[in-house]
This record gives structure tokens, sequence and C-alpha cells, in this order.
């Protein structure tokens, strides 16, 4: 899976990072989100999918890749490692 | 369409049980999760109860939260909605770009890394406190030596508001969210508020501290005016939102012997516990409150551009179909989702550092004192049914 994070439409509210702080973060400066790691492993792909759920503002979405070099929804392309 | 049975209602406040939202709402969820509501002023709106149409209103951005576009749905109210509209640096009552102009300015002193920096403070304040009341001895009233004195002091701190006022600012912010005052009160208070804390910008202007308030005076482009307007927002949000979850929150432990011992006993526990007594609680007891810009359809309904629509989250946050046992105290569950601190871009911007005081208040206290109990009847605890901000007046306990 790939992480896509909006950060115009992100509030900073911090729900990702209070979430899975191992793929989210919040910048320093107006604390909207960065991504640490884009495309996580498919073994947290549950505890992702919750943290995107949980977002206030609509900024995070999910392309999935379904095994290899597919292309998922949106048409991003991802290793799905 | 459903109308036979969903005749206007008005919004009930009156509670049979003190942790549970008034029973007509539980009704009126399972019958019809969007339902006419008649407002006081004699308009037509809406009552969402149903926590599925609740977050979907919230996110939606054809909802305002502009106060001249809003119908309260409390008689009692009407006051504070009328004394906010249009104040400079209110952003709560903003929508888009106003609103994520001013959001912008301050949500990265807000993040879940900068509060768990603010730890160590935190955890100084609270056994500051503990330690005074031990020395004072119960029996003590916990909302005055505790829940409100801890947020009050943090929120100062961060803000760089002289915590030796806290008499006048929290008198202050008492009668704008009491739903008895007038709007003559309303407007004393309000502008006691900004004379006070426009003082204090003009201050910090001119001579900066390490503090919230002097860093947006040297780094924004803010007027003073919409400097104050921040301050306020964020000195009243700050300290009465948490200050009685603090004391609500423990009342209801103390009256759950079992979940009390949990969040005493098991570390792992207070996450989960935090979250679930913001949810089982829900002390934004009236609202949110939202007008649609345009013609909305939500699951069959047709709301109207220009009605005003009230989303109880208190009912959301106990809707069977989101939460199983949604009536149950249980400070084990996960209950992250609820709607206790918004959903959408106006969720709560100070929510992280509520969480931080709760996650350290709440077992610091049960800890310095296993033996906490009332130390009045229960049912002579004072509910705050007559606030904006639920919660109780007083919690006498002795250890």
């Amino acid at each position: 899976m790939r992480i896509i994070a909006d950060t115009g439409r992100c509030i900073g509210a911090g729900m990702c990072v209070l979430a899975l702080g191992e793929v989210f973060d919040q910048s320093e400066d107006d604390g909207t989100v960065v991504l640490l790691d884009a495309e996580p492993p498919a073994s947290m792909a549950g505890a992702v999918r919750r943290a995107v759920q949980l977002c206030p503002s609509g900024a995070l979405s999910i392309a999935e890749t379904s095994g290899g070099d597919q292309d998922a929804a949106g048409g991003v392309k991802g290793n799905g490692d | 369409m459903t109308e036979a049975t969903t005749h206007p209602v008005t919004l009930p406040l009156t509670r049979v049980h003190p942790f549970d939202p008034p029973e007509d709402l539980a009704l009126w969820r399972e019958e019809d999760p969007i339902r006419p509501l008649a407002y006081p002023d004699g308009h037509q709106g809406w009552l969402v109860t149903g926590y599925a149409a609740a977050r979907a209103i919230l996110a939606d951005p054809r909802f305002s939260t502009r106060i001249d576009l809003l119908h309260t749905p409390i008689a009692q109210r009407d006051a504070q909605f009328r004394s906010t509209v249009r104040r400079p640096g209110f952003f709560l009552r903003m929508d888009p770009p106003d609103h994520t102009r001013y959001r912008r300015l301050l949500t990265g002193q807000f993040t879940v890394r900068r509060m768990k920096q603010l730890e160590p403070r935190i955890e100084e304040i609270t056994r500051d406190h503990l330690d005074a009341m031990e020395r004072a001895g119960g029996p003590i009233d916990l909302v005055r030596a505790f829940a409100l004195p801890i947020p009050s002091l943090v929120i100062c701190e961060l803000l760089g508001v002289p915590y030796d006022d806290r008499e006048k600012f929290q008198r202050d912010s008492s009668v704008l969210l009491s739903l008895d005052s007038t709007l003559e009160q309303v407007e004393a208070a309000m502008q006691d508020l900004l004379d006070y804390l426009g003082d204090l910008v003009r201050h910090k202007r001119a001579e900066p501290e390490d503090d919230l308030v002097s860093g947006l005076a040297a780094d924004t482009d803010l007027t003073d005016e919409e400097l104050t307007g921040i301050t306020t927002l964020l000195l009243i949000a700050g300290h009465e939102t948490t200050a009685n979850m603090l004391g609500l929150g423990t009342y209801a432990l103390l009256r759950n012997p079992a979940q009390l011992a949990a969040v005493r006993d098991d570390p792992e526990v207070v996450e989960h516990a935090v979250e679930e007594l913001l949810r089982y609680l829900t002390v934004v007891h009236i609202g949110p409150v939202r007008a649609a810009l345009e013609d909305v359809e939500i699951d069959g309904r047709l709301i109207r551009a220009g009605e005003t629509v009230t989303i109880s989250v208190a009912a959301a946050n106990r809707d069977p179909e989101r939460f199983s046992e949604p009536d149950q105290l249980d400070v084990a569950r996960p209950a992250s989702g609820h709607l206790t601190f918004g959903h959408g871009i106006h969720q709560c911007l100070g929510q992280q550092l509520a969480r931080t005081e709760m996650r350290i208040a709440y077992p610091a206290l049960l800890r310095r004192f296993p033996g906490l109990r009332l130390a009045v009847p229960a049912e002579e605890v004072p509910m705050r049914t007559d606030m904006v901000v639920y919660g109780v007046h007083r919690l006498p306990v002795t250890w």
C-alpha cells in the first residue's frame, strides 16, 4: 500500500501520529502531516487503515498496490513492499 | 419519507442519570438519527444523533460554523451565540479560508511531539497540587483543588498569561459558559477578558518572552485585535474543557470502582481509559451546531440551504452501531474514533494537550490517594446541566 498525504487539507490534529507514530509525524512549522514511511509493509496495513480513518480532515488516503507493481486506484504506483 | 413519526422536537438537557445523555436522545437515535428539531426562535432545523451522520456532517464543507448563519438550539445560549459574532481571531466560528489562515499559525504549537515535551512540567504541576491536597487534608473540593487549577496553570504557562490573574479570567470564562448568563453579562465578561488580554498582547509585543503569545506576536502578521481574539479563545478552551473532564471523569471512576482500580493500577490501560472517558462522558453536551450552505441530502433526508443542524456528539458517542455496549464505561476498550473533540477541520486544536493532561492527572490522583471517595452522598454532587461544558460544579472528596 501507498499512503497519500494532502498537506493542503491537513489541519494538524495529530490523530495519525497518535495512532501510528512509526509511519506519521508532524511538521515542526505548521503541524501538518509528514510521512515517515509512505509505503509501509503489508504487516502494518490494518494499523495504517485505522490511522487514515481517524484523520478528521480527509487529508490521508491509501492507494492499494496488490502484490507486485500493478497500478492501483488513482493510478499510483507502488512496490507493495 | 417517514414524516409521520418525526414531528419536530426540542433539544433536551435534563438527565436522569448524571453520566448518560438525556434519555430522549437514545430513543430518537433509534427512530431517526437525523430528525426535525424545533429551534427556540421558530426556525425548523435538524437534530443528528447517529454516529455515521454526525461524522459525515462534521467533515462536510457544505456545512458552515459561522455564527451569523446559525440558530441556537437552546434559548439560554442565545447570549453566547450573539456575543461572538465576527470577532477577529475567533477562528472557531469561521469557515475556510479565514479559518485555515488562523489555525495554520497555531497547529505547530500543539503537535503530539510538542505536547510530549510538556509532560515533565505537567507532571510537576500535578504533583504540586497533590502535595497541597495532602497538606490541606480532606474533605476537599476536587474541582478547586485539582481539576480546574492544573489545566488552568498549564494553558497559562503555554500562552504566557500570568496565573496570578486567574480569579479574573476564571470568573469571566465561567460567565461566558453559563447558560444562565444574560446577554449583558456575557458582553461584559467578554469585554473584560478582551481588555485584559489586549493589554497582555501589547505587553508581549513590547517585551517578548518564551511563550506562545510572544511567538505569534513576533513571527506572524496578526494584528493586536486578532491575536487578542486567538488568546481569548485558547485561554477559555484550554482550561474549561479538560477541567471538566478531570472532575467528571474522577466522579465517574469513583462510581465504578473496578474501572477506577484499572486506571490506578495498570499503566497500560490509561491511554484507552482517557479515550473511553472522553467518549462515555462527552462534556460537549450541546451541539456542535452547523448551517447548510447548500441543499445536502444525507441518509435520505434533504437538509436545505440555510437550515441549522445540531449534532449531538453525546448521543453519537453512544451509538450502538459504532460502539458495542455503548452505555457501559469500559476503560479497557479502544474508544478512539469518538467525536468528543469533533471531526472535520474544526476538530479540537488542543486535543493532544488535553490527552496529555488527563493521562498524567487521573492515575497520579488515584495513586496518591488510593482511598479516594466521595465526601457527600452521590445525589448531592451538583451537575453542570446549566453550563455549555458539562461536568460537576463541585466534587467533595476525602481519602
